[in-house]
């Protein structure tokens, strides 16, 4: 960059027009990026600049009822708990959801970094969640879990229990499933990041006379720290969506009335695209927000090199 | 200079041994440290060298054996309770803390004062020479830096010993030779007990009282440089220690210690070694120094003489390495003070003492005596 910057300083430059821009970055390969951008605009750039349009947009009656002109879609969303509850109803869900699957996942990712007799299996039932659909999963829960399922069933039978546990249809319910869909990823992403961390770090805080707590807390945490923000951002992106789950699984008007099952209301039952729209955009805006939070704390942290295979 | 080695008056190996899934990695490693040594593990990859370092250092659990600190058992204490300090062959220094971090984590997770942290940390800096490096993080140091690093974390302990796996072998050449120096230089001044891994014999012989030989997970010799370079106890050992010209031959004559060896049209006296009787197949090894080109014409007296044809001339700065082929086909290095031109013939000479005669089978290694290759076979050679 500074010797092609240097060079067009000085007396013009004799490379062609062409050589000084391919230098800088710009030639004909740039074209292999059009179908990407092509597939941008249409799939998302339009759709989502349509959709913050359509907030602006209110129904009438919402105008009527909460005022605020264009911004009634707003004014509604903040104003009418019942819209407004929803944020920490799904909060409620996707945060303890995604903490756990981190937090859970560190020690298994942990003890499966070593060989042993039946690594492979075992790694492969944890990752194969990942495989169903969340219906699919639903569904599952429903009749394994359920009042008349397998599970209650056999306690019931076995006389461990008199009455059926009620895991299903309600918060707990939801709970699973977001467990169920989201540790093979945090599991899947943790132990690469815990791979990229040379086990002679181990080895040497070791031979200093570190314990295994010291070790963990001084050598590893910190290394894989930021990869735990990573992961943590991604498993709770996808448990603040949770739609199928809280309406199959869940309670849908009570303890898991997410946000995105509002936004289907809206859209469906009320026939009300700019409400739906509005819900929607605010469901993006709150998860940049926790996004935003994570980063800033992970800025904090060290990012380097962790000296492994990466 | 108040850092200083932890003391004991000897650490002792006995029969120590580590197997892989019923592959023995090393057997029978018997060897006495004595406080304040510097011992060299030397033998090509996968010799078990390593595997004997990791095994002091707790890293790696014993199958056989014990390791005992003025006769207390320490092979069955954690890495972490050994008092050890490791200096690693990727330096694997803390990349998310700084030099002093990295140097100070030991003394830390002791929970020793902070005066005494600071103090001993700042002299462990000063030790190595990286003040003004002190606050940086170890990505943005040279790889002979971060060494002195790796260093400096290992001997601020004040550990009893410091174990280095081939602590050099990622430095350039130039970088290497000064860290020789440095590592000699800390032995000296704080008389820290050492053991030392490396493959580099040059590396070996220059900076340890004492040298254990190892081939395939056994000990082929334990001795100081100098019995080491003179007295290999085997061919195995003797190609290690710069004895380049490996010649495999049949044994003709016997006569005391004086063995008159032939094959492939060359025949040679050389001193026996090892045991050698008439037909023995054996090899004999002989250093490129030992290998004189005889200036001008006419034949030297004696009886190691013979002709052989230049093929290869090395420039190496003080003399030249010369590749010649006898007429038998055998190639022989040779160093010369003066370039011969190449295809021209020379004559070479060569003092039957320095041709050292081996037996051509090397003990196996499931053979029972080679592991006691030590001061008795050593004797045996002297004499």
């Amino acid at each position: 960059m500074s010797t092609a910057t240097r060079r067009e300083r000085g007396a013009a430059s004799s490379a062609s027009l062409r050589h000084r821009m391919a230098e800088r970055g710009v030639d004909r390969k740039l074209l292999m990026l059009l179908p990407a951008i092509l597939f941008a605009l249409v799939l998302f750039v339009y759709p989502f600049t349509y959709g913050i349009g359509l907030t602006f947009q209110p129904l009438q009656g919402t105008v009527d009822k909460w005022g605020g002109g264009i911004f009634a879609n707003y004014v509604a969303f903040f104003g009418d708990s019942f819209i407004f509850d929803s944020i920490w109803i799904t909060m409620r869900l996707a945060l303890p959801a995604a903490l756990f699957n981190v937090i859970v996942s560190v020690p298994i990712a942990f003890k499966l970094r070593r060989k042993f007799r039946g690594k492979r299996f075992l790694s492969t039932m944890l990752v194969l969640p990942i495989t169903l659909g969340t219906v699919l999963t639903a569904q599952g829960l429903l009749i394994f879990a359920g009042r008349q399922g397998w599970l209650n069933r056999f306690l019931i039978q076995s006389g461990i229990i008199s009455d059926p546990l009620q895991l299903v249809n309600n918060y707990l319910g939801v709970t699973f499933t977001l467990v169920i869909s989201g540790f093979p990823f945090a599991y899947l992403l943790i132990s690469s990041y815990l791979s990229g961390i040379d086990p002679s770090l181990d080895a040497a805080a070791k031979t200093l006379g570190a314990n295994w707590k010291q070790r963990f807390m001084r050598v590893t945490l910190p290394l894989l720290a930021p990869g735990l923000a990573t992961t943590f951002i991604l498993t709770f992106v996808l448990a603040f969506s949770v739609f199928p789950s809280a309406r199959l699984v869940g309670d849908p008007l009570g303890t898991t009335r997410v946000m995105a099952l509002m936004a289907y209301r809206s859209f469906a039952e009320q026939i009300d695209y700019s409400m739906a729209s509005t819900i929607a955009v605010m469901m993006g805006v709150i998860e940049l927000i926790v996004i935003a939070i994570v980063l800033l704390g992970r800025s904090f942290l060290y990012k380097g090199s962790t000296g492994g295979k990466g | 200079m108040s850092l200083s080695a932890g003391t004991f008056e000897s650490l002792e190996l006995k029969d120590v041994g580590r197997s892989f899934g019923g592959r023995e990695a090393l057997a029978e490693l018997n060897l006495t440290i004595r406080a304040g040594e510097f011992i060299a593990l030397l033998g090509p990859s996968g010799c078990g060298k390593s595997t004997a370092l990791n095994c002091l250092a707790g890293l790696l659990p014993l199958t056989h054996g014990e390791i005992t600190i003025d006769g207390k058992r320490i092979d069955v204490l954690p890495s972490e309770k050994r008092d050890f300090g490791m200096v690693f062959q990727n330096y694997a220094l803390f990349p998310h803390l700084s030099v002093e971090r990295n140097v100070a984590f030991g003394l830390q997770v002791r929970n020793l004062p902070k005066s005494e942290v600071h103090r001993r940390v700042a002299e462990a800096i000063s030790l190595v020479k990286l003040e003004e490096h002190a606050k940086k993080l170890p990505g943005q140091l040279s790889g002979g830096q971060q060494q002195r690093v790796a260093i400096a974390r290992a001997v601020v302990l004040e550990p009893r010993v410091v174990l280095m796996d081939e602590p050099l072998s990622n430095l350039d050449a130039k970088l290497r030779l000064e860290m020789r120096t440095e590592i000699r230089r800390l032995h000296q001044s704080l008389g820290l007990t050492t053991v030392y891994v490396t493959h580099d014999q040059e590396e070996a012989l220059s900076l340890a009282d004492r040298l254990v030989v190892l081939r395939a997970g056994r000990v082929q010799q334990i001795g100081t440089p100098e019995e080491l370079h003179n007295n290999p106890a085997n061919w195995h050992v003797a190609d290690f220690m710069g004895y380049r010209n490996l010649l495999d031959l049949e044994v003709v004559g016997v006569d005391g210690p004086q063995v008159r060896v032939a094959g492939g049209g060359l025949e040679l006296t050389g001193t026996a070694a090892q045991p050698a009787s008439v037909g023995d197949k054996v090899r004999v090894a002989i250093r490129p120094h030992d290998l004189f080109v005889v200036e001008g014409a006419g034949r030297p007296p004696g009886s190691n003489v013979f002709t052989a044809v230049v093929t290869v001339v090395e420039y190496q700065g003080r003399e030249f390495a010369v590749e010649v082929t006898t007429a038998s086909g055998a190639r022989l290095f040779v160093h010369a003070a003066t370039a011969p031109p190449i295809g021209s013939e020379v004559t070479l000479t060569l003092d039957p003492k320095r041709a050292l005669v081996y037996r051509f089978v090397l003990d196996s290694p499931d053979s029972t005596d080679t592991g006691s290759i030590e001061e008795s076979r050593l004797a045996e050679v002297h004499a």
